[in-house]
């Protein structure tokens, strides 16, 4: 569990971006952290490894303070990916490129063949595996860097940004894929301002805005509520905008999926 | 990183700052020119402590010690590797100094010059544009290229890098998974640039006016004035006039109790 109390933080010259954040995260979650710009999102996960040590307050990781740990230890179970993948990759190969994080947290030969093998068929990348990152399409990094993250296997996943720069094709790809991770029991954290695939996957929503949570629940409500989405500056869902501004219909408003919106409007086409 | 912003402009309002950029860079120039010309700790000694005052009157003091820390580590190496391998205390306290002097002046002059000023300065003096244009761009891209390493370090120690582990030459190779993103992106970055540039016909027009005309003040000339004052006093002095020095010619071989080599 990962619990944060009571979190300030405050920049070295003298920006203060989070100012007093309470939550819990409970094992096997998937939870979407959403807000505008500049609201701290990025900020906040950079606690959850222990990158920045609060000011003020607290954050605990499996009752571990990340203050008194060093982000090799806390990264160990929680993995955090990058938004640009250009920041991380240098190897040679892909493989070597995850072989780079498995050889930083100790792992033999032996074992750190074996989950390269694996983790390169999961995320589709196998042909690669001997090729420059430099060489690869801009999704296909974006992979290679999460391929890195994924392969030692940590308890909580924080993706910031996934789905930048990924064709739709792939996008609903991932999105299975997180899925499938938080399914297995995986934490699951993503940072995202993509309302269409936050609708699709349905994560527990936090929306973060001017550095507080100014809202938790679930993704229809959260997605359906006009008002607190734009003190965040998202937009619903266009399935959602599409259903609002048939309101004189008398339909159920709180929709975010398509297959939802499908059944209701085929009541009144038939 | 806060070592960038001792070379970092800010933009306020002093005395310093209002200063034309010529004059600032004919300032910088002397300091330059003396510092390379002359080895003398107690020129040098004076030239660190006059800067001070500009400094605190630039409001700048506390970024200044910024540059200052951060050139410390490579100011200690220079003493230590000359004074190590024979020269005297006076010698390698020199060397030191003509290192702590440079690195001063040029942080003074960063954090109190704007890149579009110092732009502008260059064009004035009749140096070609594309030039220009280069210089002001490389100095622009510095804060940029720390937030970038900056970020580029914390996706490393994500996935388990630890910079301050092992000896001197694991702790140097710790850096390569930095150095080589950041290398990648600041060509790639560059190419960008050259294409956006040359989408907006860069450097078509052979005779280009400038929106903002610098011009010279009484202040101004004062300080191109004395400065240029200096600097012949300077040249005399150096084929003329022996200047008097501190004298310390302690050498590290005398001062062990046994024999080094």
């Amino acid at each position: 569990m990962i619990t944060i109390e009571n979190l300030y933080f405050t920049y070295p010259n003298g920006k203060e971006i989070l100012h007093g954040i309470d939550w819990e995260i409970e094992e096997g979650e998937f939870i979407a952290i959403m807000g505008e710009n500049g609201g701290g999102k990025t900020t906040l996960v950079k606690h959850l490894n222990g990158l920045l040590k609060p000011t003020h307050g607290k954050v605990l990781i499996d009752g571990i303070d990340t203050k008194k740990s060093s982000v090799a230890s806390l990264s160990r179970k929680v993995g955090l990916v990058f938004q640009n993948p250009e920041h991380q990759l240098f190897c040679e190969t892909a493989k070597d490129e995850i072989l780079f994080s498995l050889k930083n947290f100790g792992f033999n030969e032996k074992i750190a063949k074996k989950r390269i093998k694996k983790i390169l068929e999961i995320l589709n990348l196998t042909r690669y595996s001997d090729i420059s990152p430099f060489m690869l399409s801009g999704g296909e990094r974006k992979r290679l860097a999460l391929a890195s993250v994924l392969a030692w296997d940590p308890k909580y996943i924080i993706l910031d940004e996934p789905t930048i720069g990924q064709d739709h094709d792939q996008k609903s790809k991932l999105g299975n894929f997180i899925k499938q991770l938080n399914s297995q029991g995986k934490t699951v954290i993503i940072v995202t301002h993509d309302v269409e695939f936050v609708a699709e996957t349905k994560p527990k929503i936090v929306l973060l805005s001017r550095g507080k949570i100014i809202a938790t629940g679930s993704c229809t409500d959260i997605l359906t509520d006009k008002k607190i989405l734009d003190e965040a500056s998202l937009l619903m869902p266009q399935i959602s905008i599409l259903i609002n501004m048939l309101s004189n219909l008398r339909v159920e408003q709180k929709i975010v999926d398509v297959f939802e919106a499908k059944k209701i409007l085929e009541k009144f086409l038939r | 990183m806060r070592l960038f912003d001792g070379f970092k402009f800010t933009k306020i309002k002093t005395p310093i700052h209002l200063l034309d950029p010529r004059s600032k860079l004919v300032l910088l120039c002397v300091i330059f020119i003396l510092s390379i010309l002359f080895s003398n700790l107690l020129l040098f000694s004076v030239i660190f402590i006059v800067q001070i005052p500009m400094i605190l009157l630039a409001k700048s003091f506390k970024r200044w010690i910024f540059s200052l820390r951060g050139g410390a580590f490579f100011a200690l190496l220079i003493f230590l590797a000359n004074f190590i391998t024979g020269s005297t205390l006076t010698f390698s306290l020199t060397m030191m100094f003509r290192f702590l002097v440079l690195i001063s002046s040029f942080s003074f002059f960063f954090m109190t010059t704007s890149p579009d000023d110092l732009g502008l300065a260059l064009e004035e003096m009749h140096i070609p544009y594309a030039l220009c244009f280069t210089f002001t761009t490389a100095v622009r891209l510095v804060p940029t290229m720390a937030i970038e390493a900056q970020t580029i370090m914390d996706a490393q120690r994500s996935r388990g890098l630890e910079l301050d582990k092992g000896n001197l030459f694991k702790r140097i190779r710790n850096y390569m998974p930095i150095l080589i993103p950041l290398i990648v992106l600041a060509i790639k970055r560059s190419i960008e640039l050259a294409e956006a540039l040359e989408s907006r016909a860069f450097d078509v027009s052979k005779k280009r006016v400038s929106y903002i005309i610098l011009k010279l003040r009484s202040i101004d000339y004062c300080v191109i004035i004395i400065a240029l004052f200096f600097l012949i006093l300077g040249f005399y002095s150096y084929f003329f006039i022996t200047l008097p020095n501190l004298e310390c010619n302690i050498r590290l071989a005398e001062i062990l109790p046994w024999k080094l080599w």
